[in-house]
């Protein structure tokens, strides 16, 4: 497996009223090809800040962040980010026209050819019946699908998914966390996924990152068996084994 | 009968019925025409000059001076903003300058611009864009500074920044708020280019309905004075109640933002 995104020693901070403070010290790891990766912590540990780094948003103080070689320094549509908030959606504009959008100014497609992409993908998560609804009119968990659904148009590196579920009923997460497994078979897209659930990391990634908290340091880097298992023997294993590493 | 008199826009209008024949009885009972022209000459004058071109001419004449001012300010509010949003200076620059101008009345530059432009409609268009560009700079500002910052990522992942950035994230996102300076924008506007054209009089051939309000009290016809307050309060609220309204209904209410204030 090759690499695709290389964080190498990268630090971030930033100034508060109390100082200068450091979210993320020091943090290495890279993400394979078509892997899915959690970053997986407490909160305050610094992980989605980490993510923001590699989206461009957040520039480190010391270390790269690399993409197939090429340093990262801004945000891209090479990198999409599908956040926690239901407000990522472009409330002026339907469902459709959040699709076709990003890909209209990104890609510089025309009209036609993003609305097919735009059909293609809303499908693919199962939002063609409201592509001509706002995004006000849409439940949570259909909102974030819109929001899958955008950046997989957008035909990125990667993904970068920071707790995009973590605002959602228990069911509806579970549910998300199905979809978003399936998805992954049918497109092998690389992920980079943000959580602070441990049954959550367990079920959707390849490998896990165990941010410690303040600031945030890797504790550990564990290989998951048991992707795409829930409640199985291998997964509850793995659900100990990281809650221990947290526990120390 | 009931159910009718429980339609808000029923009672008004038996409100503003009970208000004409009120100002009837006692026009007709207590006050000399000249002074205070009755309900129903005041209507018949405004008939009158509506169907004789007179007040739809002068109308159309504040309507176009006032139109051009607004769309003038309102595109330097927009330059104005897009540079505040975009740089430190900018921001700066534009929060001393409207700390300074947004208290000062239009009618008090009058003299100023009849200095500068001398009588006329570039004179008006000044006060105008003075009286404009102040509360819609403010409030398109405020649009953009709240802007949740998760839309401006979403806006800067697709590779926008710069004025591609206000132009496809911000300016949308800002638009309650922008909608919102430019309805008081026009409520100002509306006022300040009555009162402006009872300074400036005439310009070329065609005057505004300030002129004519004026004009009309100047030969004593006060019962078209009266028309022509009639038609000013007859524009405003159409402006405001069907116009602005229509604009609300396809923008804002159907994309479920809530209007800013």
């Amino acid at each position: 497996m090759t690499d695709l995104l290389r964080v190498r020693g990268v630090t971030i901070s930033y100034p508060t009223e109390n100082g200068l403070f450091t979210a993320v010290d020091d943090v290495t790891f890279s993400v394979g090809r078509g892997e899915k990766f959690i970053l997986l912590g407490p909160s305050g540990c610094g992980k989605s800040t980490l993510l923001k780094s590699v989206a461009g948003f957040m520039p480190p103080a010391r270390g790269t962040v690399e993409l197939d070689g090429r340093s990262v320094s801004r945000p891209g549509p090479d990198r999409v980010v599908v956040f926690q908030e239901f407000d990522q959606l472009l409330p002026w504009k339907t469902v459709l026209g959040n699709v076709v959008y990003p890909l209209r100014v990104a890609k510089r497609m025309d009209e036609a050819a993003a609305r097919r992409e735009a059909e293609r993908f809303l499908g693919m998560v199962g939002l063609d019946r409201f592509a001509d609804s706002y995004p006000h009119q849409l439940s949570g968990g259909m909102k974030q699908r819109a929001a899958i659904a955008r950046s997989l148009a957008l035909d990125p590196a990667m993904l970068l998914m920071d707790e995009p579920f973590a605002s959602l009923d228990a069911l509806t997460r579970r549910k998300m966390q199905e979809e978003l497994l399936t998805i992954w078979e049918a497109t092998r897209k690389t992920i980079l996924f943000v959580t602070h659930s441990i049954q959550e990391a367990v079920i959707l990634g390849d490998r896990i990152l165990i941010l410690s908290r303040g600031p945030g340091r890797v504790r550990r880097l564990v290989d998951n068996p048991a992707a795409g298992q829930r409640d199985t023997d291998a997964a509850l294993a793995m659900q100990r084994e990281i809650q221990e590493t947290l526990g120390e | 009968m009931t159910s009718l008199w429980r339609r808000p826009a029923v009672r008004k209008t038996v409100i503003v019925l009970a208000l004409l024949v009120v100002w009837e009885a006692v026009t007709r009972w207590a006050a000399s025409p000249l002074l205070f022209p009755t309900a129903s000459s005041v209507l018949a004058a405004f008939g009158r000059s509506i169907v004789n071109g007179e007040v739809p001419g002068y109308a159309a004449q504040s309507l176009k001076v006032l139109l051009t001012g607004m769309a003038i300010g309102g595109a330097l509010a927009l330059a104005l903003t897009t540079v505040a949003v975009t740089t430190r200076i900018g921001a700066e620059f534009l929060e001393t300058v409207t700390a300074m101008f947004n208290p000062l009345p239009a009618i008090a530059l009058m003299p100023l611009a009849l200095l500068w432009f001398g009588l006329g409609v570039k004179s008006l268009i000044f006060v105008i864009i003075h009286s404009v560009l102040w509360p819609m700079s403010l409030n398109t500002y405020t649009g953009f500074v709240t802007v949740p910052q998760t839309l401006r990522r979403v806006g800067q992942n697709f590779g926008l920044s710069g004025w591609r950035l206000v132009a496809g994230i911000l300016l949308p996102a800002a638009f309650p708020y922008i909608l919102s300076g430019i309805k008081i924008g026009w409520a100002f506007a509306w006022r300040t280019i009555i009162a402006a054209e009872m300074v400036f009089g005439v310009a070329g051939s065609q005057g505004g309905l300030g002129w004519f309000i004026y004009q009309n009290r100047f030969e004593m016809n006060t019962d078209l004075v009266f028309a022509g307050l009639l038609t000013v309060i007859l524009i405003g609220l159409l402006v405001e109640n069907l116009f602005f309204k229509w604009l609300e209904r396809k923008t804002v209410l159907r994309w479920g933002m809530s209007a800013a204030h």
